[in-house]
């Protein structure tokens, strides 16, 4: 279970983004968060995949609550939960080839041995081919960045998974591909998802409940 | 910067008035075998000949091979202190900026106490410290010119800090680190060797202000710096060539190397080409 209990955080303690938002993601179950742009959709997903520290609240993960963040929290909880982020070319390191950038993950945790197998057995998983694994973010297009991208995310086989407007930068079909990708990976392992984004339809359609941000707040969680 | 000939001029111009310096320098000393200082009192002063296309100095000394043994000394004392002053410099401004917090208010103000010494003066205090040689100068130009590499590679590491990329590796469980290592350094490096490069020119003119003011090598020894002061007294005299080649020495393979960075900065980061720092 991921538990953010009124939560608030921002950039400025004085004026945070958001104060006091609640939203649970349980094991296998696909929340959407829906909310127009700068409602602080995005510092909620990164609090949740612990990037950011929040002013005040709770983030528990399966009963275990988070204290640190970034580097200090502890490996285990920080690579529970894996991230896509919505601009693939400012999330992928211009120096890594695409198979590096998905076997990262495995070397930064020291499993160097896992990495050959894990790219072979993901690149196919999220549609990318193996000629487009030797190159680098510049010669790639962004849907096929994002692919990338998300492999990366599912690498450590993470049991929550955050897509903060995966979508936003793509095509149609990319879009669909990707989404297909997402769903495929949580029915093998049963790991919960929050969707980020502000296209209703495709929340609905992909997600089992939509949250809606209203007034500065996720409203179904926060009557 | 717009005409793409004048590009090219600087270019080839440079480059190969830096091959023909290294070439000079690596080849000259073990190929021709004449000893540069060697005294021979019957043949001082001596006005530029086919016999010494620079002249002789004060004591009957062939000038172009001085010059030449000057130039290899101020060039490797350039190169060295360049390449500590960076390393050191990189290292200490990836650190401020990767860790933030204590460190990097502290690092910092450590840059600053420095930078508020000016550094010609800090410069003498630290050759003042030891014996006449090599190695106190390159400490000295060493330990004067890292601050501003720092200031650089940590002002690049602040803005890559909070890229997105940065948190995907955070999320994918890289330490700190690792971030450090596999995304930062890479990525400040080419600011950082372009710094190293455009300090070698500095770091030369410091050399040479250094043996100027009797403070850098010992005076028996050729470099740019000592030659020029030692040929002050010949100049009053009339005697324009003792100190005209080895000032050309110092301003021309200096301007050359100059000349290459700015290009290789204009490749780096094309919207400033219109600055020339040295």
């Amino acid at each position: 279970m991921l538990e953010l209990d009124t939560v608030t955080a921002g950039y400025d303690r004085r004026a945070p983004v958001f104060r006091g938002a609640s939203l649970t993601v349980a094991p296998g179950q696909s929340v959407g968060l829906l909310g127009p742009s700068g409602c602080g959709k995005s510092t909620l997903a990164r609090v949740a995949a612990l990037l950011h520290r929040p002013d005040a609240g709770r983030l528990v993960l399966d009963g275990t609550e988070v204290r640190t963040w970034r580097h200090r929290a502890p490996r285990e909880l920080r690579t529970a939960v894996g991230v896509v982020f919505q601009q693939p070319r400012t999330a992928a390191d211009p120096r890594l080839a695409l198979a590096d950038l998905i076997a990262e993950p495995l070397r930064a945790t020291g499993r160097r041995a896992e990495a050959e197998g894990r790219v072979a057995e993901l690149a196919p998983a999220v549609g990318l081919t193996a000629d487009l694994l030797t190159r680098r973010p510049h010669e790639v297009s962004d849907g096929q960045l994002q692919r990338a991208c998300l492999a990366r995310a599912l690498t450590l086989r993470p049991r929550w998974l955050i897509c903060d407007e995966m979508t936003a930068m793509l095509d149609a079909s990319t879009t669909a591909a990707l989404v297909a990708a997402v769903e495929t990976y949580r029915e093998t392992t049963g790991a919960g998802l929050l969707a980020v984004g502000h296209d209703r339809v495709l929340l609905d359609r992909w997600c089992d409940r939509t949250v809606e941000w209203k007034d500065c707040l996720p409203a179904e969680e926060n009557p | 910067m717009a005409d793409p000939r004048t590009h090219r001029l600087r270019l080839w111009s440079s480059a190969a008035v830096v091959g023909a310096v290294l070439l000079a320098v690596l080849l000259v000393p073990p190929l021709v075998q004449l000893d540069e200082q060697a005294v021979d009192l019957s043949r001082k002063l001596l006005p530029p000949s086919w016999a010494h296309p620079f002249g002789t100095d004060d004591l009957g000394r062939d000038l172009l091979l001085r010059c030449v043994y000057g130039l290899r000394i101020s060039l490797l004392v350039g190169l060295v202190a360049a390449l500590v002053a960076t390393v050191v410099g990189t290292a200490v401004g990836a650190a401020a900026g990767a860790l933030g917090g204590w460190t990097d208010r502290t690092l910092m103000r450590l840059v600053d106490a420095f930078s508020s010494v000016p550094h010609l003066l800090l410069g003498i205090f630290v050759v003042a410290l030891f014996r006449p040689g090599v190695w106190p100068v390159i400490a000295s130009v060493a330990v004067t010119h890292w601050l501003s590499t720092a200031r650089i590679v940590r002002s690049e590491v602040l803005s890559l800090r909070t890229r997105p990329f940065v948190d995907a590796a955070v999320s994918g469980g890289a330490s700190r680190w690792r971030v450090a290592v596999r995304h930062l350094l890479p990525a400040v490096l080419p600011q950082a060797g372009l710094a190293a490069v455009l300090m070698v020119p500095h770091a030369m003119w410091h050399e040479s202000a250094l043996s100027f003011l009797g403070l850098g090598l010992p005076s028996h020894q050729a470099s740019l710096g000592n030659l020029v002061q030692t040929a002050r007294s010949s100049l009053l005299a009339g005697d324009w060539w003792p100190t005209l080649f080895p000032g050309l020495l110092l301003i021309v393979p200096t301007l050359a190397i100059a000349g290459l960075a700015g290009v290789w900065r204009d490749r780096l980061n094309p919207r400033r080409r219109s600055e020339l720092m040295l």
